[in-house]
């Protein structure tokens, strides 16, 4: 399909805007804020948040030791060239960049163990353990305290042409020429599924597990981009001052990054650079001021603490918010699905994937024999043996705590049961992870709500067709997340499905309870599982909206094996094939509707332990 | 090789050492449990406990005086901090709190900075602090000695504190759960008051005792602030004990390294920390399913 000029045009808008800016402002420096250097220096700082907006901006991950790769990077480089190890300096340059990378694989294995507010805690004593040991064990090639002075700048050579990177305007292009080429590559890096992904794990670290994604593996690969980032950024420093000051790896150094990415705004590449270019130029100016003079940290610290309270999206994330604020208009004509023949497409399109292409088939779409899980020393789940033929519709019920959803849970690989074991099409599935099941082709939705609330719906689907149909991890930065004509298809086909046409384009959290409730569904239904468990997908419906939901559900059960959790008895009795009752842990009885429902024991169950 | 005196002597700067750290790093610890706050100012604290005491020293003769007016300045300190901006964030997403009072610490800092000057003051040794204590074997001076048996004392308070009165009750419950103290009807929020003035009153204790041993100066709390997350990474988040163990180990790892080679002193509390994380990603004390 061509996309019109004016559309692609608009694609490339931004990229244009920045040649236009990095033409224009070294001329705005240099005649009224001071000098081109200290754009420069900005945009020194820019290259380093263009790495770090991907990290806390996009992936959610707040890094407090990026010091340590800014330093790592410029010190290889300078080390090789003032050494005289390497004489090409753009050879050194990509081994300084190579260097950080490596050192952020081997603190990311470790840091990303843990989340949160540990994983701030570990990157920043990894900053300074890097500051340390530039410091002193490694002073004889580090220059210690001193740092690397003679840098040299890159030249570029053909024949008798003969261009030397040094003195303000050469330096400049230089370090722009870099600027733009990373900002270039971080907007391919955002527009991509990975881009997408690293989103929802900011939004739903869990769900996106849930949905395919290895989230440990892309949080890794945001870490070691960001180090990258980093390695280049430190890189330029050391060549635009001749000079590699052991101060990169300080705290202070990870410590203004972040100051600067929060002023700027995270989550928009440009933050960064913006939060630099204010927090560099305020520093000029206010050490002017003679009433100010030696309190010029002290203010730019509290304004940092105002625009943390009550500017928490920075200064460009607040111009931007304020221009689309709920919409996100598709960026090109998005697949409908329509006209006659649309409602067997749809179900063409959403018909479960075949578990193993080419392997034999097995009795069992599920074979669960003997499942345990414990807590403490209560059995949650006792001994449970189910076995489902493909296309079998099973509930589970039972009272409350009998079990149900941890039993989901065990059969969705979130929790690994402590005996027993689960057979997914014949495949033995207990030991794998939650992501691996979704790969293989089993789904869940959830009891509460587990969506993107940033997202809007089209989104949201996108995330998880992109979980099965790109595998656990891919690196296709160069790829638009809308670019698979396959995902795209089923997106549209169940935005139809679940009756959210007119809600496609809109960011979840804006939407009514009814309308999250089925794209929760929606969510699990995106892989287009052969197994499909649903916890409680009625809770919280208006009778209208059961009806609706419970539809879906008949719509969707051709060709797939359904557990269905559920306290609503008449879609149980309604819908299901086959009931199990669990109470206390085990299985109390199980058979047809009828059988069940005429059953004493699960009558007494129900009644709270009265024998009838 | 060290000799046996000298290794004990730096042992024993190990516990002195590592003494202060837990005290620290167990207000840090405890308000991070509590109020799920991690307070990236809890170095700054540190340190205006430290000018704290100089200031009540350069004008009154009395170190226990300085302790006890000190200890009143952070109790104000962490009391203004709470309700002037901490509470605003109890709903905000962590990373915003790392960075409120991060942007906290900066402005501690360059306060301090311009009110005394970048140059660092002399705490002078409290008069009954100085001579040397003579174990036999060999010397120590005389008030890393006190400083070991007032930390442990001040430790001692702070446990029964916490287990063996109704508001450490309170706490610890809160700690383990703090929406569902709430739910049973504790006014949750004095609790969290209450937990952060004692959390920054323990970081500005500890800065008074740390004064006279060292040069006092703005950022001196910073290279505190780093080795009490090693002490709480290696301890367990949250855990009273974990910090008091983590503090000992980071204490005597530093001292003794730097009896064989003073520059992997540093390296090689993260080395061990980075040893904790595979082996025991929750740390000693940690509780499982701890984030």
């Amino acid at each position: 399909m061509e996309a019109p000029a004016a559309p692609r045009l608009r694609r490339w808008l931004p990229e244009l805007a920045m040649v236009a800016a990095l033409l224009i402002l070294p001329f705005v420096f240099d005649r009224w804020l001071g000098s081109i250097d200290l754009f420069t220096r900005i945009l020194i700082w820019g290259i380093f948040g263009l790495g770090f907006d991907l990290l806390f901006g996009r992936a959610g991950l707040l890094s407090f030791g990026q010091g340590a790769f800014y330093g790592a990077g410029g010190f290889v480089a300078a080390y090789l060239l003032t050494s005289g190890t390497f004489t090409s300096v753009w050879l050194a340059m990509a081994v300084g960049v190579a260097a950080a990378a490596v050192f952020s694989v081997m603190v990311g294995f470790l840091a990303l163990r843990r989340v949160g507010i540990y994983f701030t805690m570990i990157t920043l004593a990894f900053g300074e353990l890097s500051y340390f040991l530039e410091n002193s064990p490694l002073a004889s090639l580090t220059g210690g305290e001193n740092g690397l002075p003679g840098v040299p700048a890159p030249s570029i050579e053909f024949g008798s042409f003969d261009y030397h990177f040094a003195g303000s305007w050469p330096s400049y292009q230089l370090v722009a020429a870099f600027y733009f080429l990373g900002f270039v590559f971080a907007r391919f890096i955002v527009r991509s599924p990975v881009g997408a992904v690293l989103t929802a794990i900011k939004q739903n670290t869990l769900r996106t597990s849930a949905l395919g994604h290895d989230v440990r593996a892309y949080k890794l690969l945001v870490f070691v981009l960001a180090a990258v980032f980093a390695g280049l950024g430190g890189v330029q420093l050391g060549i635009f001052q001749s000079y590699m000051p052991p101060d990169a790896f300080g705290l202070e150094t990870s410590g203004q990054l972040v100051i600067q990415t929060i002023i700027g705004g995270a989550g928009t590449l440009i933050g960064p650079t913006v939060g630099a270019a204010i927090w560099l130029t305020l520093r000029d100016l206010l050490q002017l001021v003679p009433a100010i003079g030696d309190l010029w940290k002290f203010f730019l610290g509290l304004l940092f603490v105002l625009l943390v309270t009550f500017m928490p999206n920075g200064v460009v994330g607040t111009v931007t918010r304020s221009w689309n604020l709920h919409v996100r208009r598709a960026p090109s004509p998005p697949v409908v699905i329509a006209g006659p023949g649309a409602a067997a497409a749809r179900e063409a399109l959403l018909a479960p994937l075949p578990p193993q292409p080419g392997a034999a088939p097995a009795p069992f779409a599920l074979d669960v024999r003997d499942v345990q899980k414990s807590y403490g020393g209560i059995h949650a789940v006792g001994g449970v043996t189910l076995q489902l033929p493909p296309g079998r519709f099973h509930a589970v019920i039972g009272p409350n705590g009998a079990g149900k959803s941890t039993f989901l849970r065990l059969l969705a690989r979130e929790e690994t049961p402590d005996r027993g074991q689960i057979l997914l099409h014949g495949v033995d599935v207990t030991k794998i992870d939650v992501t691996a099941a979704y790969q293989a082709g089993m789904a869940k939705s959830y009891q509460i709500n587990q969506l993107f609330p940033q997202l809007t719906v089209r989104e949201n689907l996108r995330i998880g067709a992109l979980g099965r149909y790109r595998g656990r991890l891919r690196v296709d930065i160069f790829r638009a997340v809308d670019g698979f004509a396959p995902v795209e298809e089923i997106v549209a086909a169940l935005i139809e499905e679940l009756g959210l046409t007119a809600c496609a384009d809109l960011v979840v959290n804006t939407l009514p309870y009814g309308e999250k409730r089925r794209l929760e569904l929606g969510l699990a239904l995106a892989s287009r599982p052969s197994v499909l468990l649903l916890d409680e997908p009625l809770a919280g419906l208006s009778p209208a909206e059961r009806e609706g939901v419970k539809q879906l559900i008949r719509n969707l059960r051709k060709g797939r094996t359904i557990i269905l959790v559920e306290h609503d008895m008449d879609a149980v009795f309604e819908l299901a094939e086959q009931i199990t009752v669990l109470h206390e842990g085990r299985k109390l009885a199980e058979g047809t509707p009828k059988e069940i429902s005429s059953d004493p024991r699960v009558r007494a169950a129900y009644l709270g332990g009265v024998a009838a | 090789m060290p000799t046996l005196p000298q290794f004990l002597s730096q042992a024993f700067n190990g516990i002195a050492l590592g003494s202060l750290l837990a005290l620290i790093a167990s207000g840090l610890s405890i308000i991070l449990g509590t109020l799920g706050v991690l307070n990236f100012a809890h170095g700054a604290m540190f340190m205006l406990g430290a000018y704290a005491g100089f200031v009540v020293l350069s004008h009154w003769d009395s170190f226990a005086g300085a302790l006890a007016l000190s200890a009143l300045v952070m109790f104000l300190v962490g009391f203004a901090t709470e309700r002037g901006l901490i509470r605003f964030y109890y709903r905000r997403p962590p990373e915003d709190q790392i960075l409120v009072t991060f942007g906290l610490g900066i402005m501690m800092v360059e306060a301090v900075r311009y009110i005394f000057g970048p140059l660092s003051q002399q705490v002078p040794m409290p008069s009954w602090g100085q001579g040397i204590v003579n174990f036999g074997f060999f010397l120590y001076p005389l008030y890393r000695v006190e400083v070991i048996g007032f930390v442990a004392a001040l430790l001692l308070g702070f446990y029964l504190l916490l287990y063996r009165t109704r508001i450490g009750l309170v706490v610890r419950a809160g700690i383990e759960d703090a929406t569902m103290v709430e739910l049973l009807g504790t006014n949750v929020r004095r609790m969290f008051l209450v937990v952060f003035c004692i959390g920054v009153m323990a970081a500005g204790i500890g800065g008074v005792i740390y004064a006279p041993l060292a040069a006092v100066i703005p950022n001196m709390g910073e290279a505190f602030l780093v080795q009490c997350f090693v002490v709480i990474v290696i301890g367990g988040l949250g855990s009273f004990p974990g910090a008091i163990v983590g503090g000992i180990v980071v204490g005597e790892i530093l001292s003794l390294t730097t009896l064989f080679n003073p520059a992997y002193a540093q390296a090689a509390i993260y080395a061990v920390m980075t040893l904790v994380l595979i082996v025991r990603p929750r740390g000693l004390f940690g509780a499982i399913g701890r984030q």
